[in-house]
């Protein structure tokens, strides 16, 4: 499938749109019929062609449209990016991660010549052509990390493993589903943890770091997370809270359609090489209902799912004040039929 | 939900002898797909086929982390051995294929320190070979005090005068040099973290001398090069496999419940890293506990065993696996 990059915002006018072909490809959350809690960790090996699995970097139609919405969020609050002195080889690790893994898969894109320590990146759609030494961060415009997720679709934070603990000392973070860089930066992994009231029991906790501590280099995992999101604004942090809380209230049983989305995030986990730090990637994926629905599949899954969620859930999500009007909407799309397992479209 | 450890085919490239104890063997991909990048410190498991045994031994990858391509590490021949170091010595020729696992890292660079104080004893240099590398690569103040039995015994001693000129200090017992780790803790500036590997006594003294010295827990860093014991053999229940195993002198309790088809994850093969714990279900007889994990209540409780090093004595063991 050729890839071609739409021209669209994710703030203000909001013209963000989903083509045909992204929306089969949305990675539908829900395998069947009931919300079910499951910590859902599996390796993340590639998927089938199209998928948002086919390649452990997935660059979708939306790239150069959300690297702008990046810079904006960066030229309004530079603290989104940051990182702690002792992360520097982690930041390396991490741009050759991902310079590699877009110039392999992407390479009518994306190309990388490496000659010994000296590099050349090429990056066609954000049109860029830098030479570098790799290891010498003067000779990028900014460190390694800032330079490469200007670049790269989704959140990313580096965690650096030390005293059997993980540790958040940086990050690239500006399309997080509320949580703040700026608020977590330095904590280990039961602190960053802190406000999730549901599966709060420690032994959830100690269960999910210990298997973190345990990955290897090449064999990383993912899993999916999910919430809603007024508007497809990709930039919902406690930060700018004055700016989207009040979107909720627009909502209208004629508009809602249109404005609720499906916020999808592909997290992975990567250890990273010669840090041996672990690098957490959160993808952020939208679809509006009326988009979604066109899957008949989960125009009937959808409602279905959403009836069932605890209402401790509905809170700790946020859907607490639409929950019942996007029910309202999506029930006629939902006639009672059986629908298949899985989260695929039929 | 625990990642079982991968193991990839590697060829043997080369086998280059150290010294009369110590062989060197380069291990390279035997495919197009490289191997897996590491850092300081990190090990690897190597999987060998002696006839019907299948043996496993850690370790540490001594090649620069800086540079991809083939994995080095270096063997010293066990005076006493279990099967490892000796097969790995007199059958493993150069063309042959082993299994390796995916690296780990248990003995990881604080990257937060301000100066690195490395204190190896013996093969315990391993590790540190790629941590110096990696140390001196990126400009970061690092030493290394290593200390050796006798002057033929000193591997790689004349490789690290030439690449880390003024870091390395050699203390040769023989010629009756010591170091003196009282002194060696005394003098570093705030913010050093020290590292020792090596036979326990050594690792013990210089980790008593620093605590002693007031040096912050998080500052210390230890790796025990426990090879798993011989001993008497022993007969061992398991519980959910139903299935009672014979573990012979020469192999470890986790060697025997692998042999026996029953999987416990593992990652150093050790006593050093917690993976492999396992409860006690039912013990008539005495434990023998040789690992660095279990506290001194988990052991006088009696209800946990880490069976990649540790034994046991009497009539009935009996094991939830
Ligand atoms: S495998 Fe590490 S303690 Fe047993």
């Amino acid at each position: 499938m050729e890839l071609a990059f739409n021209e669209e915002t994710f703030r203000d006018d909001f013209t963000f749109r989903n083509s045909p072909h992204a929306i089969r490809r949305f990675p539908f959350p829900f395998h069947e019929d009931r919300y079910m809690y499951a910590v859902n960790i599996e390796p993340h090996v590639p998927g089938p062609k199209g998928s948002v699995y086919e390649f452990p970097i997935d660059v979708d139609e939306h790239y150069v449209s959300e690297m702008r919405d990046r810079a904006l969020v960066l030229r309004e609050d530079p603290l989104r990016c940051q990182a702690l002195p002792h992360m520097m080889t982690a930041q390396w690790d991490l741009l050759e991660l991902l310079m590699t893994a877009m110039a392999r898969d992407y390479p009518e894109h994306f190309a990388l010549t490496r000659d010994g320590d000296r590099w050349h990146w090429i990056n066609r759609p954000l049109g860029l052509d830098q030479r570098f030494v790799f290891g010498d961060a003067l000779t990028l415009p900014c460190e390694p990390m800032e330079y490469v997720t200007r670049q790269s679709q989704g959140d990313f934070a580096l965690l650096d493993h030390r005293d059997g603990n993980l540790w958040m000392d940086a990050g690239m973070i500006t399309t997080q589903a509320d949580w703040s860089l700026d608020f977590d930066i330095g904590m280990n992994f039961f602190e960053w943890h802190g406000p999730v009231p549901l599966a709060h029991e420690m032994g959830v906790f100690e269960r999910a770091l210990k298997y973190l501590l345990e990955l290897r280099v090449g064999s990383p995992v993912r899993r999916l997370n999910w919430t809603m999101t007024v508007n497809p604004r990709l930039d919902t942090s406690p930060e700018r809270y004055p700016s989207w809380g009040p979107d909720r209230l627009s909502l209208t049983p004629d508009n809602i359609g249109r404005k609720l989305h499906l916020r999808v995030e592909l997290q992975s986990f990567w250890r990273l090489p010669r840090s041996n730090a672990i690098v957490f990637p959160i993808r952020c994926y939208l679809i509006s209902l009326e988009d979604l629905v066109t899957v008949p599949k989960w125009g009937r899954r959808l409602p279905r799912v959403l009836r069932s969620l605890p209402q401790q859930l509905v809170d700790y999500k946020g859907l607490t004040r639409y929950r019942d009007m996007a029910l309202e909407w999506l029930a006629r799309y939902d006639d009672g039929a059986a629908t298949s397992p899985g989260g695929a479209p039929d | 939900m625990s990642i079982r450890p991968r193991s990839s085919p590697v060829r043997v490239a080369e086998i280059v002898p150290v010294t009369p104890f110590v062989k060197r063997f380069r291990l390279a991909a035997t495919d197009a797909s490289p191997l897996p990048r590491y850092s300081g410190g990190a090990h690897i498991v190597v999987e060998m086929r002696d006839g019907g045994v299948v043996r496993r031994n850690p370790y540490s990858l001594t090649s620069s982390p800086l540079h991809d391509g083939d994995y080095e590490i270096s063997v010293q021949r066990a005076e006493v051995s279990r099967g490892g170091s000796v097969f790995m010595h007199d059958r493993v020729r150069v063309g042959d294929t082993l299994a390796v696992s995916a690296p780990v890292n248990l003995f990881m660079l604080d990257w937060r320190a301000r100066k690195h104080v490395l204190v190896a004893g013996g093969i315990g240099i391993t590790p540190f070979l790629a941590q110096m590398a990696q140390l001196s690569a990126e400009g970061r103040p690092f030493e290394l005090h290593y200390c050796i039995r006798s002057p033929e015994r000193g591997a790689y001693r004349e490789a690290l005068e030439r690449c880390f000129p003024g870091h390395v200090r050699f203390y040769c017992a023989s010629k009756g040099e010591r170091l003196d780790v009282t002194q060696l803790v005394a003098s570093q500036p705030l913010g050093t973290h020290l590292y020792v590997c090596g036979p326990t006594p050594l690792i013990d003294a210089t980790l008593e001398a620093a605590r002693a010295a007031g040096w912050p827990g998080h500052n210390l860093h230890a790796e025990h090069f426990a090879a798993p014991p011989s001993g008497t053999p022993f007969d061992v229940y398991l519980q959910r496999a139903g299935l009672r195993v014979y573990v012979g002198e020469h192999e470890s309790l986790l060697e025997a419940i692998e042999a026996a088809g029953v999987e416990v994850p593992y990652l150093c093969r050790g006593g050093a890293c917690g993976q492999c714990e396992t409860a006690v279900l039912g013990c008539d007889g005495r434990l023998q506990h040789h690992d660095h994990w279990l506290t001194t209540a988990d052991r006088a409780a009696g209800r946990k065993i880490m069976p990649c090093v540790s034994r046991f004595d009497g009539r009935e063991l009996v094991l939830d696996l």
